[in-house]
This record gives structure tokens, C-alpha cells and sequence, in this order.
């Protein structure tokens, strides 16, 4: 069978999810900083980079954007907290009805701070979601989906194909356009280029459907039970999103969903009882499937061990996660909470350097 | 292996075919000829099961495939039996990877991994697709995708390959690696093969059988040499067996070499034809033009002059930069160095109106320029939008393929009227240069000898042609001035007429029947034989 090259695909993105919720229990921007620095030394050392530039690029530039608007609304409409006044901005009074709403007015150091390492949590956790893109792409995670969810599996993939596909068209009707001295801009020119990109994107969803037909989507075994696959998939996608519920609850603390994490393990259960039912009847096969090893196994758990300690640590010494500006004070780093961000580097030993899959740029390097 | 049995189809008042009565056996090689419109893609869906079930439309009659009637067979039961392979290969795929997209039949049917693994190895051997495995299919060029299209029907191993204009889109090298490994496919494991072409000169070569619709509902079939000794639509090579009287026809240049001595013989005495040269007007320049998408280079220092009343071509590899020296030479793409001035100033610097008064240019997809419902509005708007008086335009294209019915719906016109409707708009404000983009692409030879009149008659008006083209045997009728391209730079200019003639790739079946005499169509030739008697 298959040796195991890499990391399999989900491996990644459970680390990379690991990671997240150790940014979500932190708000400690040096931590946060760190925390950062594994991402994209992971992500830089171990993304796969024959499928073109790595797009941690691109969220990395919408982190920082979300940081930067984060601190200017802060500016603008934030909360006047107190503290030492940097400057002060013309406020506009509010109506009684808008209490809540301010404008304006004094600008104070805490309040930027608080506002900086609010976006930078946020960040964070965009840089890990682009880490997990950069390390194995979506489409890869899809194809690694259990066979009940095939269907739905296949609708995204198809629908992450289909962006790129809907974007060389716009390109070339606009230039269409431009041939014939059209407005490419403006309401007239919107309208005539989403007109043929509609008909574009609907006539080539027609071609793919009838494609996919005539090879083999879709096709079902003889002998079955139609209600058993139903119930099957009901209940994969029921479980699934009892989990997404209880993950959330968890994560955002307290009680926003009492019951949270008995919610999560019913939908565990709920989610392996559908893919159980279905297990017999699957008829596809499964092309080359990346194994999941003791490589994966490892970088997943270093993930979510960074996630635990992260928050045995809270649980310990809250004060050595949190941090508040008030009173104005350097974030203090406790070796437990530096440990859970240096358990993250783990997968940089475990995961080999990607080389494409039975590919001769191995051979290549071997012989060269 | 195929039967169909007294077909009737139609999806509204008029049967697209009728009675179609025909069997294909078992590794045969199946060449579905007819003009735009006379059910060639239908015919071919069938097999699939496609049509009907895709399509809707009345069908009367049964398709049998491999023993199973297509009436109550879903495609998706046929995809072990039958492989389809569509106009537009890339609207088709489904994945992202080009390995993946092969294996996706198979993962469908439920095939064995490790079957499966050798099945994805032999197809990537099979096209030559090996080294593409780990491609992006957005980065691939036409011809490689027509080729993963291919491999991902036939690793599911199917026993039909059914296959609609497989070369259309491909330069001449590619097609015919195409169609060889086609050919090996039917004599190595007994592959059947069903295929529709509009460029007859390049698949007739290959066809043990050829089905002529003639759009009416009825049918011929049998040997190419004769089915298409009574047929209008004909390549070169059979056009030419015509005129010299051979008899059974040729359908092979290798076959025509061996006969034509005596028109070799006679043709020696013959003037050797000569080239119009155009007008001394310089329309249009480029010099050292680059220009690049990303990290590649599409244009390496192109140099090209256009003179008024000449029609050039420009030939080369899909992806060698044809388009986008159009695209500079239009002003929708901006060269990164160098420059192209066209009447003395730089296109991309004009206004788009002033723009379209000097150049025209007709994409690759002509339909992309129309966005009307109807064929009136389309022609009305363009008047106004060109400041034209009204009538102008439906003039324009009136002179190019008759009357249109006006309240028809522009994507419900044929290729060829579609295309003349395009050029109509392009050339109502009289520009002095044309730029066509790929022009014979899916018409059929009526539509092609009309394209080829208005060319000619744009050339005699003083209008300068720049046409990038794979179609050699339009080159052949039509072109003064040849460029050839490869991977952005120009490696050939000249007479078309010896960059033809010694090039093999681009050699129309003419020259290659008559080599090293220099004539390139069956006019060319019959003129000289009537001279010489």
C-alpha cells in the first residue's frame, strides 16, 4: 500500500484548527505574537508549492488589514474607555435613543491596545485558517470525506472549481466589451457583463452536469434501500452540525449553548452512526487515498496539544493567558503557556519535505 | 456494437434526423460528416444516452449499445460501456488535478485501487500526459486538455469512445498526435470509435467508415472514397482526385502521391502561380513587441508589418502567442516592451470608439460580441454605438451572408451566420484593419468558402487581414503573408505561399500531394491544367 510522504490532509487542518482555538483561549498579544511566528514557520517550511504561490500570502494581508480596521473603528466609533489620553478627536454628541454610539471624542493608549491585540486574535486565527489552505488544499480534505458525505463533498468542489472558472470569463467578456467600445464600469457596464457570464456560468453547469453523468455520478448499486442511505445521510449531517454547535458553544465559554459538550458528543455519535449505516453500500472507490499514519497522527495531535495546554494554562494561572492594558503593564509569558506554542513546531521534524506524489522531481533529485 | 434502429429526432417541429438506420462494429473507426446543424452532436449524445436523457426533444426509434437500449439506460449505467468526450473538453472537467480527473470515472464505477492505479498509468502513457500529472487543469493548453478529456473517459476503460470535434481546438501537430494514438487504441485493443469532425482533411486519413448527414434527415454511409465522391462537402485531397478523374478517391496524401505523377508531369510546364502583392500602405507595425501573463512570456520581441490589402497569417502552437499579438494589435492587451502602432498611433492610447474606427478584431468566441435577444437589436445598437446611420451595420452584415431573420435570437444562429453577424458589427464602421482570432473554427466547408469570398473581397477593398489560424488549408486559399510563432517569437515570415510549402506541419494536403511543386489549392491546380491544355 501507499507509504505514508506526507501528512495526510485532514492531519493539517485539525492542527491548523488546533491552533486557532489556542488563539481564541488567549488574549496575551505576545503569546498571540508566537503564536503567529509557529504558523507561518510551519506553514513556510512545509507547504506543498507545485500547485503555485502559497495562499498564506493573501490571508496574511487580510489579517493585517482586519487588525488595522479593527484599531481605526476603535478610534472612531469605540467604546471611551478611560486611561491616558493620546489625543483627543472632535466628538459628535448622540442623541439619547443612541447612548450606546459614540463618536469621536477622547483617544486613549488602552483603548488602542485593547483594540490591537483584539485584532490580532483574529488575525491569528485567519493565519491559521491560510496555513491549512497552504498545506493541503481544501479540495484534498473533500476528497478525504466519508462516503455519505460524498454528495455534498462533490457540490463544494465543484463550486471551488467554478470561482476561477466564473473569473476568466468575466475577463473575457469585459474584453468583448472593450472590442465593441462598451462600458466595462458603472451600473450599464455591470449589467452587461453579468448578463453573459450568468448565461456562460449556466450553460457550463448544464455541460458539467450532463459530464459527471456520463461518468458514472451518481451511480447506485443494484440492490439497496433507499431509505437506509436517506436516514444515513440525515443522520451524518445532523451529527455534523450538532458538532459545529457544540464546538462553538465550547469555545465561546460560559453559556451561550448550555449543554455544549454533551451537545458535541451526541453529534459525534449521531455523525459515526450515519457513516456506519452507509459503510456497506459504498460503491465508489477511492483513487490513491493518502493514509493516515503515525506522520499525520503526531502533527494533528501537536495541534490540539498546543490547544490544551494553552488552556490547562488558563485554567492554572488565568493571569499568564490574559492580558488587559489596564493598568498599562508588559504581558508576562509563563513557561507552560511557552511550552503549548513550541509543542505547535512539532510537525517541522515529524513531516517530510513535500515531494509530489510518485513524482520524477523525486527521481530527479535521487539521480541528481 | 452501436445499433440504431430507425431514429427520429427532433426538439421542435423539424426532424434533425430521420430513419436513421446504422450499425457499428466492433473496432471500427467512425467518422460522422455533415454540415452545421444536420445532427452530428445529437447523433453522437445518443450513443451516451445523452440525448434524450440530458437534452428532452422526441425521439422515435432505438439507440442498442452494446446490447442495452439507451431508452431505458441512464447515462450514468453507460459510463462503463461508453466514453464521451464533448466540443469543449474544459467545461467538462470536474476536478482540479489532471491525475484525479482520470481517475474520476473510475472511482465512480467503483473500480478496484489498484486496478485503478494501472489504469490511471496506461491512460497517462496512451496521451503523453505523464509528465502533466501533477498539473493544475486551469494551466493546461487546449491541446492538453483535449488530451486529459481523453484519457479520463478511456481509463474507465469503456468499449466506445465517442468523441465531438476532438481537433478543432488544436494546432496541426496536435491533432494528429491525437488521432494517431486514436488509431492505435482501434488496432491495438479493438477500440470503437465514433467521431464528428468539421476538418475532414485531417480525420478522413484514419476512418474505415464515414456517415454523411446531409441536414435533411437522410443518411449515407460507407467507404470514404465513396461516400465522398457525391459529397459537398470535401477536403482537398478528394476535390483534387475529382478534377484529375481518379477513381476509386483517394482519401490519403500517401494514396494521392502515388497517382498524381501524370498531374505532377503536366504541371511542370505549368506557370508557377504567383502571389498577389498587396498595396505599399503600411497599416499597422509591431516592433520587438513582449508581452507577458504572470511569470511567462507570451510575446518575445515580435517585429510584424501589415500592409493594406493583404491577408496575413499567423501560425503556430496552441499557446505560442497568437492571440495575444492580436490582442496588442487590437489594444485590449498592453505589450510590456515595444511597441505596436496601428495607422501611426498606439492603439491602447486611443479612445474606444476612435480605436474601433481604425481596427476590428473578432475573438475566438465571436459570440462573445453579441449580447443582444435579437439580431435587429444587435445591428441597431451597433449603429448607434458606432455613430453610424441607421442601417449601416444590418447592411454590413447583410452583404456578408444574406438576410438574417432578424427577430432570431443571436445564439440560435448557426456557427457561420454567428460569426458573419460578429464581422458585420466589427467591419460597419469600415476600420482598415481586421483581426480574426481562430475564424474557421466549427464551420463547415459552405461556411468556410463563404468566410473565404468575403475575405478576399475585404482584401481587393484595400482592408488589411490579420487572421491567427491552425486551419491550414484556409491559409492555403486565402493568405499573402505568413508568420509563424513559437513560444512568442517569430521563426518564420514571408510569402505564404513558400512558408507553407516548407514547412511539413503546415503544408495543405495540395502541397503535400504536388510537393515540391509549389501550388496549394485545387483552384490553383485546375487553372494551371487548363492553362497548359
Amino acid at each position: 500500500m501507499t507509504r505514508e510522504r506526507r501528512p495526510h490532509a485532514v492531519a493539517w487542518w485539525l492542527w491548523s484548527a488546533g491552533l486557532a482555538i489556542a488563539a481564541l483561549r488567549t488574549s496575551n498579544p505576545l503569546l498571540l505574537l508566537l503564536l503567529a511566528g509557529v504558523i507561518c514557520v510551519v506553514t513556510l517550511a512545509l507547504a506543498d508549492r507545485t500547485g503555485g504561490p502559497s495562499p498564506l500570502g493573501t490571508f496574511a494581508r487580510v489579517a493585517a488589514i482586519i487588525i488595522v480596521l479593527r484599531v481605526v473603528l476603535q478610534v472612531i466609533f469605540g467604546q471611551r474607555v478611560p486611561g491616558h489620553v493620546l489625543v483627543s478627536l472632535p466628538s459628535l454628541p448622540m442623541p439619547s435613543w443612541a447612548e450606546g454610539v459614540s463618536i469621536g471624542g477622547p483617544v486613549t493608549v488602552e483603548g488602542l491596545l485593547s483594540a490591537l491585540s483584539g485584532g490580532l486574535r483574529l488575525a491569528v486565527v485567519l493565519l491559521a485558517f491560510g496555513a491549512a489552505n497552504s498545506l493541503a488544499s481544501p479540495r484534498e480534505v473533500l476528497r478525504s470525506l466519508p462516503g455519505v458525505l460524498h454528495e455534498i463533498a462533490v457540490a463544494v468542489t465543484v463550486a471551488l472549481c467554478f470561482a476561477p472558472e466564473v473569473l476568466a470569463s468575466v475577463r473575457r467578456v469585459r474584453q468583448a466589451r472593450m472590442l465593441r467600445g462598451r462600458p466595462t464600469t458603472g451600473i450599464a457596464g455591470m449589467r452587461g457583463i453579468a448578463v453573459p457570464v450568468l448565461e456562460d456560468a449556466l450553460e457550463r453547469s448544464v455541460q458539467l452536469a450532463a459530464s459527471m453523468g456520463a461518468r458514472g455520478f451518481g451511480r447506485r448499486p443494484v440492490v439497496r434501500s433507499r431509505a437506509r442511505d436517506r436516514g444515513a445521510v440525515a443522520l451524518a449531517i445532523v451529527g455534523s452540525l450538532l458538532v459545529l454547535a457544540g464546538g462553538y458553544g465550547i469555545l465561546a465559554g460560559s453559556d451561550v449553548i448550555p449543554g455544549a459538550a454533551w451537545l458535541a458528543v451526541l453529534g459525534v455519535v449521531a455523525a459515526a452512526g450515519g457513516v456506519l449505516l452507509s459503510g456497506r453500500r459504498a460503491v465508489r472507490t477511492r483513487y490513491r487515498p493518502a493514509p493516515f499514519g503515525w506522520r499525520s497522527t503526531v502533527c494533528a495531535l501537536s495541534g490540539w496539544a498546543t490547544a490544551a495546554l494553552m488552556a490547562v494554562a488558563g485554567i492554572l494561572d488565568p493571569a499568564s493567558v490574559t492580558w488587559s492594558p489596564w493598568p498599562l503593564s508588559w504581558p508576562a509569558v509563563t513557561p507552560l503557556a511557552l511550552l503549548a506554542i513550541v509543542v505547535g513546531l512539532v510537525p517541522i521534524p515529524v513531516a517530510l519535505r513535500p515531494s509530489p506524489r510518485g513524482s520524477t522531481r523525486a527521481l530527479v533529485e535521487v539521480g541528481a | 456494437m452501436i445499433r440504431f434502429e430507425s431514429v427520429s429526432f427532433r426538439y421542435d417541429a423539424t426532424w434533425i434526423l430521420r430513419h436513421l438506420n446504422l450499425e457499428v462494429a466492433e473496432g471500427e473507426l467512425v467518422v460522422v460528416v455533415g454540415p452545421t446543424g444536420s445532427g452530428k452532436t445529437t447523433l453522437l449524445k445518443m450513443i451516451d444516452g445523452l440525448v434524450p436523457h440530458f437534452s428532452g426533444g422526441e425521439m422515435l426509434g432505438d439507440v442498442v449499445v452494446d446490447g442495452r437500449s439507451i431508452r431505458d439506460t441512464p447515462p450514468t449505467e453507460l459510463a462503463s460501456t461508453v466514453g464521451y468526450v464533448g466540443q469543449d473538453p474544459a467545461a467538462t472537467f470536474v476536478t482540479d488535478r489532471v491525475e484525479d480527473e482520470i481517475a474520476y470515472a473510475m472511482e465512480n464505477l467503483g473500480i478496484e485501487p489498484s486496478v485503478m492505479r494501472r489504469r490511471v498509468e496506461d491512460a497517462l502513457d496512451l496521451m503523453s500526459l505523464h509528465e502533466l500529472r501533477d498539473r493544475q487543469l486551469a494551466t493546461l493548453s487546449g491541446g492538453q486538455r483535449q488530451r486529459v478529456a481523453i484519457a479520463a473517459v478511456l481509463a474507465a476503460s469503456p468499449g466506445i469512445l465517442v468523441l465531438d470535434e476532438p481537433t478543432s481546438a488544436l494546432d496541426p501537430g496536435a491533432a494528429e498526435e491525437v488521432l494517431a494514438s486514436l488509431t492505435r487504441l482501434v488496432h491495438d485493443v479493438g477500440l470503437t470509435v465514433v467521431l464528428a469532425e468539421h476538418r475532414l482533411e485531417r480525420v478522413l486519413p484514419f476512418a474505415d467508415r464515414v456517415v454523411l448527414l446531409d441536414g435533411a434527415g437522410t443518411v449515407e454511409v460507407g467507404e470514404p472514397g465513396v461516400v465522398m465522391a457525391s459529397s459537398s462537402l470535401a477536403p482537398p485531397i478528394i476535390d483534387l482526385g475529382r478534377l484529375a478523374g481518379w477513381s476509386p478517391l483517394p482519401v490519403t496524401v500517401r494514396d494521392a502521391r502515388r497517382r498524381a505523377g501524370a498531374v505532377r508531369a503536366a504541371l511542370d510546364h505549368a506557370p508557377v502561380p504567383t502571389t498577389l502583392v498587396g498595396g505599399t500602405e503600411v497599416v499597422a507595425i509591431a516592433d520587438g513587441l513582449c508581452a507577458s501573463y504572470g511569470s511567462t512570456l507570451a510575446l518575445d520581441g515580435v517585429d510584424l508589418e501589415v500592409r493594406a490589402g493583404t491577408i496575413t497569417a499567423v501560425m503556430g502552437r496552441n499557446g505560442s502567442g497568437k492571440s495575444t499579438l492580436l490582442g496588442c494589435l487590437a489594444g485590449i492587451n498592453q505589450p510590456s516592451c515595444g511597441v505596436a502602432t496601428v495607422q501611426g498611433t498606439t492603439p491602447t492610447a486611443l479612445s474606444a470608439k476612435e480605436r474601433i474606427r481604425r481596427v476590428g478584431f473578432v475573438p475566438q468566441d465571436a459570440s462573445l460580441l453579441l449580447y443582444c435577444q435579437r439580431v435587429d437589436q444587435e445591428c441597431a445598437t451597433a449603429d448607434e454605438e458606432h455613430d453610424l446611420a441607421p442601417g449601416t451595420t444590418s447592411a454590413s452584415v447583410a452583404r456578408l451572408t444574406g438576410e438574417l431573420d432578424p427577430a432570431r435570437h443571436p445564439r440560435d444562429l448557426s456557427e457561420g451566420q454567428r460569426l458573419a453577424l460578429a464581422l458585420g458589427i466589427v467591419l460597419a464602421p469600415a476600420p482598415r484593419m481586421v483581426l480574426l482570432d481562430e475564424p474557421t473554427r466549427g464551420l463547415d466547408y459552405e461556411a468556410k468558402r463563404a468566410l473565404v469570398a468575403v475575405l478576399a473581397e475585404l482584401r481587393d477593398e484595400g482592408v488589411a487581414i490579420v487572421m491567427a489560424t491552425h486551419d491550414v488549408e484556409l491559409v492555403a486559399q486565402v493568405a499573402d503573408h505568413a508568420v509563424v510563432l513559437a513560444q512568442g517569437e517569430v521563426i518564420a515570415q514571408g510569402p505564404a505561399r513558400e512558408i507553407v510549402c516548407h514547412t511539413p506541419a503546415f503544408a495543405p494536403q495540395v502541397a503535400k500531394v504536388l510537393s515540391p511543386l509549389p501550388w496549394l489549392t485545387v483552384a490553383e491546380v485546375a487553372g494551371a491544367l487548363e492553362g497548359v491544355r
